[in-house]
């Protein structure tokens, strides 16, 4: 019997290893339930909209709350993201459309320095609000884990489109329409 | 020989002098020494980008910023050799790459979730080689002792051989 228990106790020592290394490939997969709750309609009130980031220019800090009430195209950029470079002129020309409808597109950076990020700014002429999410937590609880995505957000917080990549006017427009409806 | 004679008060007041010259001065160079030295390590601790390199992450990359071949890699090895010649320390600049890349860039586990395994895995192991050695070690002790006992054990003498050996000796004696 004591002969067993030694064998028996690294076999278990090793299932529960192989259990951790299968637990820790999946946890570093992307979270994609915000996707299937819009694919299905079903329209989920945005991620940590209180948790509040510092912004780019300035030392003020700005949460998705304080945008609440507005149509908010939510982009996820980094000075290094080539497609980053080329949806900015896009998203501008988006900010100019928003604001005469009292809504905005919002930038976040993310695994960017500031000076990069705002030599980039100054760059592709943005006049968009830009926050620096520097530790990654908010960007990771929109299941981001690659530049750019975008997320379109009602007047109630709530996502109603979700573009894993660079966008194009085709989405944006189709976006901002189901934004602007609900 | 006789002993040798006590030294008078008056040899103590001579020598007291010189002793005391003789520690000051070992006490000034090695208080010189000790400056030269620290002068000289605050030298060599100011911080190198190969030094910084080694010890952080490509963010971008997932891979050490020492072996990176990347625009954004170029682009924090330029941030990091500002700060160096802005005259920063090695936890200044290691400070300053958290604040613009966050922790992941100490490529250090963080201490929640998943992460934690990095932690507490080793340990366990640790623990559990330090019970698998306490328990078996006491047994492999004991088995080795009777197996030495058993080594170092004469066989017993025959009969002939132990008249043999008494004869020899007395004769011896």
């Amino acid at each position: 019997m004591k002969r067993r228990a030694l064998p028996a106790l690294a076999s278990l020592a090793g299932a529960c290893l192989i259990g951790l290394l299968i637990y820790g490939v999946s946890a570093q997969s992307a979270n994609r339930t915000l996707d299937q709750q819009v694919a299905q309609k079903r329209y989920p009130k945005a991620p940590d909209a209180a948790q509040a980031l510092p912004l780019l220019q300035g030392p003020a800090h700005a949460s998705l709350a304080s945008f609440r009430g507005r149509v908010l195209v939510l982009n996820f950029w980094a000075s290094w993201c080539e497609p980053c470079q080329v949806e900015a002129p896009l998203l501008e020309h988006a900010q100019r459309q928003l604001e005469r409808h009292g809504g905005t597109v919002l930038g976040v950076t993310y695994l960017d320095a500031s000076p990069d990020s705002q030599s980039f700014v100054r760059r592709y002429h943005i006049t968009y609000p830009n926050l620096r999410d520097n530790e990654g937590t908010f960007t990771h609880s929109y299941g981001t884990n690659q530049l750019p995505e975008t997320f379109v957000i009602d007047r109630q917080g709530r996502i109603v489109a979700i573009s894993r990549g660079e966008i194009d006017q085709a989405f944006l427009n189709r976006a901002l329409a189901v934004a602007e409806s609900s | 020989m006789g002993p040798s004679p006590r030294p008078s008060s008056a040899s103590l007041l001579r020598t007291r002098p010189i002793a005391l010259g003789g520690v000051l001065a070992i006490l000034l160079a090695a208080g010189a020494g000790a400056g030269i030295g620290a002068a000289a390590s605050a030298a060599s601790s100011r911080p190198s980008l190969p030094t910084i390199e080694r010890q952080v992450m490509c963010v971008t990359c997932k891979i050490p910023l020492n072996v990176a071949q990347s625009p954004q890699a170029d682009r924090e090895r330029a941030f990091i050799q500002s700060l160096i010649d802005g005259g920063q320390t090695e936890a200044q600049i290691k400070r300053a790459l958290v604040g613009q890349y966050g922790s992941a860039v100490l490529g250090l586990p963080s201490t929640h979730g998943f992460d934690l395994a990095a932690y507490l895995v080793p340990l366990a192991a640790l623990i559990a080689l330090v019970a698998v050695l306490a328990l078996l070690l006491p047994r492999w002790r004991a088995r080795a002792r009777v197996a030495s006992a058993h080594r170092t054990a004469p066989p017993p003498l025959s009969a002939t051989d132990a008249a043999r050996l008494d004869a020899d000796l007395a004769r011896f004696d």
